[in-house]
């Protein structure tokens, strides 16, 4: 075989392997720690068999919703062009960066007791429990559920509905024809990926659900570590909810999870079909539905929290400092591994594929990883030497780097693989070697896709609340933390101050790790 | 009947094309020039892609300017994706018959006639992706055939083809146009091509479509613009 590729370095392995041990130990070696305390003797209780019933149901209910809704939704986005089209399908990416609790925040503002729909309608609905679940979690991911389908749909090339409209083929036809078999090939993986989502929740779950019928098996988790200091119960829900992540992620490889996390939106192809006014109409309310759906809650946060951002709480600032030395640390280590994962991947590819192609798939199941697993098996392994609740700021940023680890490497990776293809080989033909070449011949390539995956792990960082809440001292928290503390003491006002403190934050840092990517930036 | 292009003005983003001249029955036309000149825009704006910002086309005496692409008198095949992936052969030219692929037995036989006069008889069943390139472009022609509609528009879809395979297409191209007397506008930036198919060429270039010339009488006495494309 041609030595096209760079040859597999000691430093590479060393790192690559390093890295490949760590993110092993934070995934699999944590489950080992759940294993050795989950008592199987004692059984499950009915409010365990509960919370397994409800997490699967409400899931089911989440995934179904969000894709039945975005069909249409991305169907609509495909087929017409309006002002604030673009502005429409950019903020579509919004809530996958946004903090969950800060959502949870506006959906109260919309769907609750007092919010404006209870308000409109002049009876006070009641948001907490399997509809609050739910409401949030389509919430979050039929956003999610129309980006991957509109990538289908602008997948299928523009010259196939110039053709339909030469053919003159029907709006059903074209349906028939183009649309479902698209569809066939994208939604199963969209829903997969969104019912993964839904059980890992933990934010929503948390604010919004508890109480026997409306526990997900992650809260149980929490609330048996949290409040009943149950180590081999919690050790036990761990282990189903294991189980049940890494049954829907085998799932999702099986059938292949759609690709694209943030992927630029390219400009639609012109449709000749959907043209009567019956279809223009539907479409119409449809986007104009879903548009206040989604984007009444983000703007009731800019409206509730802007008056309350001078009146901050003095817990705030603390707070705000431990999130954002949080979100930065684990940026730059989810950034090192993906690097070093990346790099022994690209390596490894030239002769060994199989070996390359498991590696990648070792680093996109930590996409299956609950945090409150691995925050489980950290805190048995770390009990007998230091008192975890001390640990909680490093154990944050373990598990946060490790969560946002498949996001990152999704952009690293192919990114490196390029730049290794077409100026890897360049680079070894004029005599480079190994940190010159990285330096001179690799790293211009990479340097945007590093600062944009730097900048969105960053952002799922700071806005992340789970294994914080679990590890938290009373006097010691983040910011989502802080804002969740004070919405269970009632102080709304505060809260919403605090929400939009934590987007301005979340998307600060984003920027600046984006920005800082595209700095002297001479790659067209 | 003849194609009028009357004071046709093309927009697409900063490019700007006009063009003002016709187009008579029964002849095959190239149309030559650089690449971005707008050979392509001009096809688009006949088949019904692109929407003239102003003037009209005229098929005979009817304003064809605002019809829907498949009421059009013209079929265009495109340089790739002129199949539909997932479709085998017979049904990709099934659909020039009955959009909906509803087909009658007599036109089941039609189609693989078709199949059978590009050269393809039992591949019918094959999809795309088991046809070579040249294939699947016979496959394309053969349902421009089935259309059969008065004016074939190729925008370069032999591109990728070898020089000896590109000459067998377009000879089948010419055989197939000469026994309807169908009008063939052809888009290529190589002035062989409009030698060895076309007897009069509309040379765009400089934002303008100029009116078809002989294209004997046109490479003999080259005029400014066809020189500076050429480099002579």
């Amino acid at each position: 075989m041609a030595r096209s590729s760079q040859p597999l370095s000691l430093t590479r392995a060393l790192a690559g392997g390093g890295a490949l041990a760590l993110l092993l130990a934070l995934t699999l070696g944590t489950v080992g720690a759940v294993w050795s305390k989950a008592s199987f003797q004692a059984g499950l209780g009915p409010a365990d068999w509960a919370a397994i019933r409800f997490t699967i149901s409400q899931a089911l209910v989440s995934a179904t919703l969000s894709v039945v809704l975005a069909i249409p939704t991305a169907r609509a986005l495909a087929r017409r062009r309006f002002r604030g089209r673009q502005l429409m399908v950019s903020l579509l990416g919004a809530p996958f960066i946004l903090p969950g609790i800060v959502a949870v925040l506006g959906i109260v503002a919309v769907w609750g007791r007092t919010g404006y729909v209870s308000t409109l309608i002049g009876t006070p609905l009641n948001i907490y429990g399997y509809s609050g679940v739910v409401l949030a979690h389509v919430f979050f991911n039929l956003p999610l559920a129309t980006r991957f389908i509109l990538q289908g749909w602008l997948s299928i090339p523009s010259e196939h509905f110039r053709l339909t409209a030469q053919l003159g083929m029907t709006t059903g036809e074209v349906n028939h024809l183009l649309e479902r078999p698209m569809l066939r090939a994208v939604v199963p993986g969209a829903f997969l990926l969104i019912f993964l989502l839904c059980i890992t929740s933990f934010a929503v779950a948390l604010a919004l659900g508890g109480g026997p019928r409306a526990t997900t098996v992650e809260l149980a988790i929490y609330q048996a570590l949290r409040f009943d200091f149950d180590l081999s119960k919690a050790a036990l829900l761990a282990m189903i909810q294991f189980a049940l992540c890494t049954a829907t992620a085998a799932a999702t490889l099986w059938i292949a999870a759609p690709q694209g996390f943030a992927v630029g939106m390219d400009r639609p192809a012109r449709r000749w079909d959907g043209k009567s006014r019956r279809h223009v109409l539907t479409d119409q309310i449809l986007l104009l539905t879903v548009g206040l759906f989604l984007f009444v809650p983000l703007l009731s946060i800019l409206l509730k929290g802007a008056p309350n951002l001078l009146m901050l709480p003095p817990q705030v600032w603390p707070a705000l400092g431990n999130s954002v030395a949080i979100a930065i640390t684990s940026a730059f280590c989810a950034i090192l591994l993906s690097l070093a994962l990346s790099a022994l991947i690209v390596s490894l590819t030239a002769r060994w594929k199989r070996s390359a192609q498991l590696l990648e798939i070792i680093g996109f199941l930590s996409l299956a990883a609950s945090p409150f697993v691995i925050g489980t098996g950290l805190f048995i392994m770390l009990n007998p030497v230091v008192d975890p609740f001390k640990a909680a700021l490093p154990i944050t940023i373990a598990v946060n780097a490790v969560m946002s680890l498949p996001f990152a490497l999704r952009v690293i990776l192919p990114a490196m693989s390029r730049a290794e293809h077409f100026y890897g080989r360049l680079g070894n033909s004029l005599g480079m070697t190994g940190w010159t070449r990285f330096r001179l011949a690799i790293w211009p390539r990479l340097k945007r896709p590093v600062g944009f995956a730097a900048g969105l792990s960053a952002a799922l960082s700071m806005g992340d609340l789970g294994v914080i809440a679990l590890f938290a001292p009373p006097d010691m928290a983040t910011l989502p933390l802080t804002m969740y503390r004070l919405m269970t003491s009632y102080q709304m006002a505060a809260a919403s101050g605090v929400a939009l403190l934590l987007i301005a934050t979340s998307l600060a840092l984003f920027w600046a790790f984006d920005k800082g990517g595209r700095l002297d930036h001479h790659i067209g | 009947m003849t194609i009028t292009l009357d004071n046709l003005h093309l927009r697409v983003g900063d490019f700007e094309l006009r063009a003002d001249f016709q187009i008579e029955a029964g002849h095959k036309i190239a149309l030559l020039g650089p690449s971005g000149g707008g050979k392509s825009t001009l096809l688009s704006a006949l088949a019904g892609f692109t929407d003239p910002v102003g003037g009209r086309i005229l098929h005979g005496d009817t304003d064809i300017t605002n019809l829907p692409p498949a009421k059009r008198p013209v079929t265009l095949l495109f340089q790739d994706h002129n199949l539909f992936p997932h479709l085998t052969a017979e049904q990709n030219i099934g659909l020039g018959v009955k959009p909906n692929l509803k087909l009658s037995a007599s036109q089941k036989q039609t189609v693989r006639e078709a199949l059978a006069r590009v050269g393809l008889q039992g591949h019918g069943t094959k999809r795309p992706s088991e046809l070579s390139g040249g294939q699947q472009q016979r496959v394309a022609i053969a349902r421009a055939l089935l259309r059969d509609k008065p004016v074939l528009l190729l925008d370069e879809p032999f591109a990728a083809l070898g020089p000896a395979l590109k000459h067998e297409m377009l000879d089948l191209v010419a055989e197939i146009t000469a026994a309807s007397n169908t009008t063939l506008l052809m888009v290529t930036h190589q002035p062989e091509d409009a030698h060895y198919l076309a007897d009069q060429t509309v040379l765009i270039a400089e934002g303008v479509a100029n009116a078809p010339v002989d294209t004997k009488t046109l490479f003999a006495n080259p005029p400014a613009v066809l020189q500076r494309y050429l480099g002579s």
